[in-house]
């Protein structure tokens, strides 16, 4: 396949950036996004130019570190992380459009690069339930039924990417906050700092910038592990719980 | 040198409550007077950083992630093995401990192994009380397997996903501890090089992969939680950046490098589709319990296939071999990892393969498909197929599945003593970065307890035996260590960048992954060997003096990374090397062809090598001293495994 590539290329944080085309030949259709990619790089390296920089690591799907928003779409076309996209979603000849995820919270540090430090401080401020090593009970000692335990598990497949992020145009972290929110407001283990759990992560979502949610839905239609909206739901019914309660410590 | 191993005295399974009894505590007041360098946040590194975290000791950890939760632990699938005997099928610490230490081909410690398995019990009670989401049944309580073919149903997991959830309650417990203050978190940050001073661990040199800054961090204790080196062999199922670089300069700084040669082949994989492939995507192999592994009978029906003039369903059953069957008529397809992955070469090497590549072989489903149904296949292993689709561009519901051995794991790593401690004074390995409890061959459902133990329930207790006799004085960054090794490391970049030669990274990259799977992978031999330790050489001094590297070291700079990655696994491929000429025997994951029975089935000879490897590095270009550590068995008869 040909292909012509628009990618935004940045030398570093306080650079203005723009974008540069490059053409490219002999692709395979079964390569992937990212592998087409290497090829370019290996290429640029060759003519001295510097590659083009994205991040990526485990190239399976569940690591969440890349992170492309190509032609219009937080990775691609597909419902799937960039590393999952192959070419054959693409055509002969196409024009393809690769810019890093655009949000104040998450400044570009070098080309596709971007800086996602403010969901490990939203993690930080309450996405925990805090039991130290040892003297914990016994795995069996509390049944959860198992549509609450699938319900959780399906909340804590997100994998941190900022997808959602990147799809809203709001640059609202609703989706990823109310996903960790959701999964411990759902298990028991959870119950003790629900509250507070609820209060602390959206204060620290806020504090890092992150916009307003108004329901549009495109974080959950982009999102690659299909993050249900059901969870912002349930957020605003935590948040507002807690903060309408009397008990509230 | 004698290696001493500290395995306590005593009957097997009174050794760790001894040993927990006996070792010294640092007093509570006191713990954060130490403080301590964790290098890797997957569930080894995270967990114990965490727990340091609690236990009141400062931590700094770090990751080359832009987030701890990316460690590559976060891939694994299947689930985490644990002796709570919950199914009530007669498992039990000892049945974990000795299917463990069989598993492993005898080439593990008894001690290691049965601590491992007593604490493999409190290892789920903990991500339970996280908040981690494991699979349940209608009763409420924990969902079990059986797994990898085990004869119990031991196996805790998570949909597919056991390791992404146990890495994030991992994360969780970590994050928690960043927020207290207890651990500072350093992401984006490679470390470079051990620093030590008066013989012992006092700190590391990291590059800020953002700015290029080289920095100095000082610690009473040092922690590698940092990894397998799979990467060695370019393909493999390991992240992209995983790495051996930490562990191979803690090595080059005095610590030994035990039983480098064993490696795990993976065989159910997807096969490589062409040169531009970067990595390998492994597939549950569950999928064994289901799929039956065939080629055609014929190379000329093989031949077809591949230039596309046959397809799978066009060759009737009788021109079919459905070789592990024929082989292996009481385990059929389900014979352990490395048998398969040996078998699949076989196959290929014959001529059979059915891909372009030549190396594939047939994992189909058509019969199970038949008997249950395609939604009771669907209901199994959707994921897997649907991702299957996703990365080939196949149906596996209508065209069987083409699948390859790959790299996976690597059991060896760096020699630790029974409390985790490298020979180094203060240096400490844990998790895949060690080669402690798996032997020649790991289990499956194995990594993600061990990575654990050892972070959550072994080394908070026995890192305090060590700090307890250490004085609280802390080494200022401006000693003179701290500078000598910081300048080492920008001389290192600063030649890396002059080079300026006409030969990629990845390319260098990709002429070491060949040699080593080559020569050193699935099977091996002392020609062979020999072969690849004068290519290797040469692979190395062509890198030294034709690699191209672009830009600066003070931005960020992804072919300097991979540059100073790769001048890391060339010299410790060669190590590889040495160590499987070494062991010319055949164990686990290891086999040399000169050791085989007459069946062509793996031969051990526990005379000459029942020893764990360790090889002690010597300065540039002389060769590695090899150090044994003999293993002795008391609890365990050692048999010869066979799967006819």
């Amino acid at each position: 396949m040909k292909i012509k590539l628009k990618v935004w290329r940045q030398k570093n944080a306080s650079d203005k950036g723009n974008f540069k085309t490059y053409d490219l030949d002999d692709i395979s259709e079964d390569m992937s996004f990212l592998e087409m990619f290497d090829i370019l790089n290996e290429d640029l390296v060759k003519k001295n130019e510097d590659p083009i920089h994205f991040d990526h690591d485990c190239r399976e799907g569940i690591c969440g570190m890349c992170s492309m928003y190509i032609n219009g779409h937080p990775h691609g076309p597909k419902q799937t992380t960039t590393c999952q996209l192959h070419m054959r979603s693409f055509k002969d000849g196409d024009t393809i459009t690769v810019e890093p995820w655009r949000a104040k919270s998450f400044p570009v540090v070098k080309d596709l690069v971007v800086d996602r430090s403010s969901f490990d401080r939203v993690m930080q401020s309450g996405g925990y339930v805090s039991v130290n090593t040892g003297g914990v009970p016994d795995a069996n000692e509390i049944p959860i039924p198992k549509k609450i335990a699938d319900e959780a598990f399906d909340a804590a497949t997100c994998i941190g990417c900022g997808a959602c992020v990147a799809a809203c145009k709001n640059a609202s972290a609703m989706l990823f906050v109310s996903a960790k929110v959701s999964q411990l407001a759902m298990l028991p283990q959870g119950q003790v700092e629900r509250k507070s759990r609820a209060e602390n992560m959206v204060a620290q979502m806020d504090e890092e910038g992150f916009g307003a949610c108004t329901n549009t839905g495109a974080c959950s239609a982009e999102c690659p592990k299909g993050i249900s909206l059901e969870n912002i739901a349930r957020m605003n019914r935590e948040y507002l719980g807690a903060k309408a309660s009397s008990d509230n410590l | 040198m004698k290696l001493d191993s500290k395995i306590p005295e005593g009957p097997l399974s009174e050794k760790w409550s001894k040993h927990k009894f006996n070792v010294k505590l640092v007093n509570p007041a006191n713990k954060r007077k130490y403080d301590i360098i964790v290098v890797g946040t997957g569930l080894a590194g995270a967990s114990a950083a965490a727990s340091f975290g609690e236990l009141g000791y400062n931590v700094n950890a770090f990751c080359f992630q832009d987030s701890p939760r990316r460690a590559h632990s976060i891939a694994a699938q299947g689930g985490i093995n644990a002796a709570k005997n919950y199914q009530n099928d007669g498992d039990s610490v000892f049945r974990l401990f000795y299917d463990t230490i069989k598993g492993g081909d005898y080439r593990s410690r008894e001690g290691n192994v049965h601590r491992l398995a007593e604490v493999s019990v409190n290892i789920i009670d903990q991500c339970v009380a996280q908040g981690v989401p494991f699979a349940r049944e209608y009763g409420g309580l924990l969902d079990n397997r059986s797994f990898g073919g085990a004869q119990v149903s031991r196996t805790f997991y998570a949909r597919g996903q056991t390791g992404q959830q146990l890495l994030l309650g991992a994360y969780s417990a970590l994050s928690r501890q960043v927020a207290n203050g207890k651990v500072k978190m350093h992401t984006r940050e490679e470390m470079l090089d051990l620093v030590m001073i008066d013989g012992k661990a006092r700190g590391i040199i990291t590059r800020n992969l953002i700015t290029g800054k080289i920095e100095s961090h000082s610690a009473h204790a040092v922690v590698l939680a940092t990894g397998g080196y799979g990467n060695v062999f370019y393909l493999s199922t390991n992240a992209m950046g995983s790495n051996v670089t930490a562990a191979w300069r803690a090595h080059k700084k005095g610590a030994f490098m035990a039983n480098p040669c064993f490696t795990q082949i993976h065989p159910t994989c997807i096969p490589v589709s062409g040169d531009h492939q970067s990595k390998l995507t492994l597939m549950s192999e569950s999928l064994r319990n289901d799929g039956r592994v065939w080629v055609p009978k014929t190379k000329e029906d093989a031949e077809k296939v591949r230039n596309g003039q046959l397809k799978a369903t066009d060759i009737p059953e009788d021109a079919r071999d459905y070789y592990l069957e024929r082989k292996y008529p009481s385990f059929g397809n389900l014979v352990p990892r490395d048998v398969a992955s040996r078998n699949a070469k076989e196959v290929c090497d014959e001529g059979r393969g059915v891909n372009k590549t030549g190396l594939a072989v047939y994992l189909d489903f058509a019969d199970a498909i038949k008997r249950d149904g395609e939604d009771t296949i669907k209901a199994k292993y959707g994921n897997l197929f649907d991702m299957y689709e996703q990365i080939t561009g196949e149906n596996p519901y209508k065209m069987p599945m083409k699948i390859y051995p790959a790299v996976h794991y690597t059991m060896g790593g760096l020699w630790v003593d029974y409390n985790l401690m490298t020979n180094v004074p203060g240096l400490y390995a844990i998790g895949e970065a060690n080669f402690s409890d798996h032997g020649a061959n790991r289990l499956g459902a194995s990594a993600l307890m061990q990575g654990l133990a050892d972070g959550y329930f072994v080394l908070p207790y026995t890192i305090g035996d060590y700090l307890s006799q250490e004085a609280y004085d802390k080494v200022s960054t401006d000693h003179e260590a701290f500078k000598t090794a910081e300048a080492e490391v920008k001389e290192k970049i600063n030649k890396l960048l002059s080079i300026n030669g006409t030969k990629t990274v990845d390319e260098f990259h990709k002429d070491l992954g060949h040699i080593m799977w080559e020569y050193c992978g699935m099977s091996r031999n002392e020609e062979g060997l020999k072969k690849a330790k004068a290519e290797i050489q040469k692979l190395k001094e062509d890198f030294w003096s034709n690699v191209k590297v672009i830009g600066s070291n003070e931005e960020l700079n992804q072919s300097l990374e991979k540059a100073s990655r790769v001048a890391d696994f060339i010299e410790l491929g060669e190590l590889m090397i040495d160590d499987a000429q070494d062991r010319s025997e055949s164990c686990g994951g290891h086999f040399r062809e000169e050791s085989q029975t007459p069946e062509g089935e793996a031969k051990r000879k526990d005379d000459e090598f029942s020893y764990v490897s360790a090889w002690q590095y010597n300065g540039p270009e002389k060769p590695e001293t090899l150090n044994k550590e003999d293993l002795v068995f008391e609890n365990v008869k050692l048999t010869q495994r066979s799967y006819k």
